[in-house]
């Protein structure tokens, strides 16, 4: 279980996280949605300890996510970044196995390329692309290989940053059905940023809508068309009328 | 006027705050040191990169700057009747001078340039990020092997600069101004001391660790996008070149003041 309670995150005067409250129950798979600039990357970060809040607690499984053994905590979770953020000094296979060639969880060279280019066909890539660089690729194979460096360790909490980004609709499509069919087969808790309501309703079991720095709504994907909430109204439906701003 | 004095107080503040930023990244790499793990292939990659593939931009600068100064004190010393300490003063200039000095600033050009961009560029695309997500530690894993490299192999540079910029001038001297080359080595191999030697070294491995050091801090600390990039890589190479020359006076004092 993931657990945010009255976060509050500043960068100057400006004022990302106003006090979230959020739960995720363990083997959920949450989409946070929210328009550009509303914090959701952060609030991610946030649980990761990659970005300090001034106040509020973040637990997972009862555990502050400050306190304790590092290591032992960030093993457990597994992040696709929104540019992929692959090692450009590295092949893809090593990439992909980055954590299990060094620290707790190291494995012998063979094995871990064995491990790294399960997990490339796991995400629909073949064999010869593990010995490319990140260069060499296109932006949805990077993607996929973020996906399977994500998922390498066999993590237990998963967060996915912007999934879709910059991925025609095709790419998209697989991209979620991956994510989906990961996340359901591993039973790991899910995490997942976006604006692309197609993600939306692939990916959740739950939705969190973050607004002006707080959870706006949150509900099950199923009722969330059923939402009275106009914030959530206005976004899912994209209308430029309506409480949210179009110029921020 | 009070808004004279807020500048200045500002300013004052701010520099003293960028000193204290350093002296903590300075103070967190050195601890990482004498803690596991290590990243012996990242250290090993680092020492090729900034020690063997700057042999020939060493080589080429210790070379001719060897040359012209054989050249200048010719021409120099014609005016008081000195032109046979041309050997002495090329060697007593390379080794306890121009050589570390030269190599610092190239290395600062070359490696401190390469190492803010390549990790300012790791900043801005989440691969940062993405390394502490991936329970390694950054200081660790980027930081300290080049910051390690950098201090060891740079005394290794600098004697290689030394010698060939020595070779440079003895080339010089005795195809151009008609020493006898058996002399010149002597003379070379008389006067220079131990102390010039160790100096130089020395001067290196300072001037190495500030060079890898500028890089590492000003590629954390960049802002993001291109023009952050572009500015933590301008920043890096004007601070590293100004500090190993102040470096190396307050060492030259050190050394040789007495």
């Amino acid at each position: 279980m993931i657990e945010l309670t009255d976060v509050h995150k500043s960068f100057g005067s400006n004022h990302v996280l106003r006090g979230v409250n959020l739960s995720v129950p363990q083997g959920e798979s949450m989409v946070v949605i929210g328009g550009s600039g509303t914090g959701k990357s952060i609030l991610i970060k946030s649980i990761l300890g990659l970005v300090t809040p001034e106040t509020g607690t973040i637990t997972v499984d009862g555990k502050d996510v400050n306190k304790g053994d590092r290591d032992a905590f960030l093993a457990r979770f597994g992040m696709l970044f929104q540019g992929a953020a692959l090692f450009d000094s590295l092949p893809v296979w090593q990439n992909v196995a980055f954590r299990l060639l060094r620290g707790s969880l190291k494995k012998p060279k063979d094995e871990a390329r064995d491990i790294a280019i399960e997990k490339l066909r796991r995400v629909g890539l073949s064999a010869d692309v593990a010995d490319r660089l990140p260069a060499e690729l296109s932006g949805g194979m990077q993607k996929r290989v973020g996906l399977a460096r994500a998922i390498a360790a066999e993590p237990e909490i998963i967060f996915f940053d912007e999934p879709t980004t910059g991925l025609d609709p095709i790419m998209s499509g697989v991209i979620n059905d991956l994510i989906r069919e990961i996340v359901t087969e591993m039973g790991a808790t899910a995490i997942t940023i976006t604006h692309d309501m197609t993600s939306v309703r692939a990916i959740a079991d739950k939705i969190a809508m973050l607004h002006a720095g707080k959870i706006r709504w949150t509900g099950p994907v199923a009722d969330m068309d059923a939402s009275t909430d106009p914030y959530v109204d206005q976004f899912i439906h994209g209308r430029a009328e309506g409480p949210i701003e179009a110029v921020r | 006027m009070s808004t004279l004095l807020a500048s200045i107080g500002a300013a004052v503040l701010g520099f003293l705050a960028a000193i204290g930023r350093l002296a903590l990244f300075t103070g967190q790499t050195i601890s990482h040191l004498v803690r596991p793990p290590f990243y012996g292939r990242e250290f090993g990659n680092a020492l090729l990169q900034i020690g063997y593939f700057s042999l020939p931009v060493v080589g080429l600068t210790a070379f001719f700057t060897g040359g012209a100064l054989a050249l200048q004190i010719y021409s120099g010393g014609a005016r008081f009747s000195a032109e046979a300490v041309v050997p002495q003063i090329v060697a007593i200039g390379m080794v306890r001078e121009l050589g570390p000095v030269l190599v610092g600033l190239m290395i600062a050009a070359r490696v401190t340039s390469s190492i803010a961009a390549e990790i300012a560029t790791m900043k801005v695309t989440e691969q940062i990020d993405a390394l502490v997500t991936l329970s390694t530690h950054p200081m660790k894993y980027l930081t300290l092997p080049r910051v390690l490299a950098a201090t060891l192999v740079m005394p290794l540079l600098v004697g290689v600069g030394d010698i060939i910029g020595i070779y440079g001038g003895y080339i010089v001297g005795t195809e151009r101004l008609g020493f006898n080359a058996s002399a010149y080595l002597q003379n070379t191999a008389d006067f220079l001391e131990p102390l010039d030697i160790i100096s130089s070294l020395v001067k290196g491995a300072v001037f190495g660790f500030i060079a890898a050091l500028m890089g590492c801090y000003y590629g954390m600390n960049s802002d993001r996008g291109a023009m952050g990039v572009g500015r933590a890589t301008k920043s890096s190479v004007v601070a590293a070149a100004i500090l190993i020359l102040a470096a190396n006076f307050l060492l030259t004092e050190a050394f040789f003041s007495a």
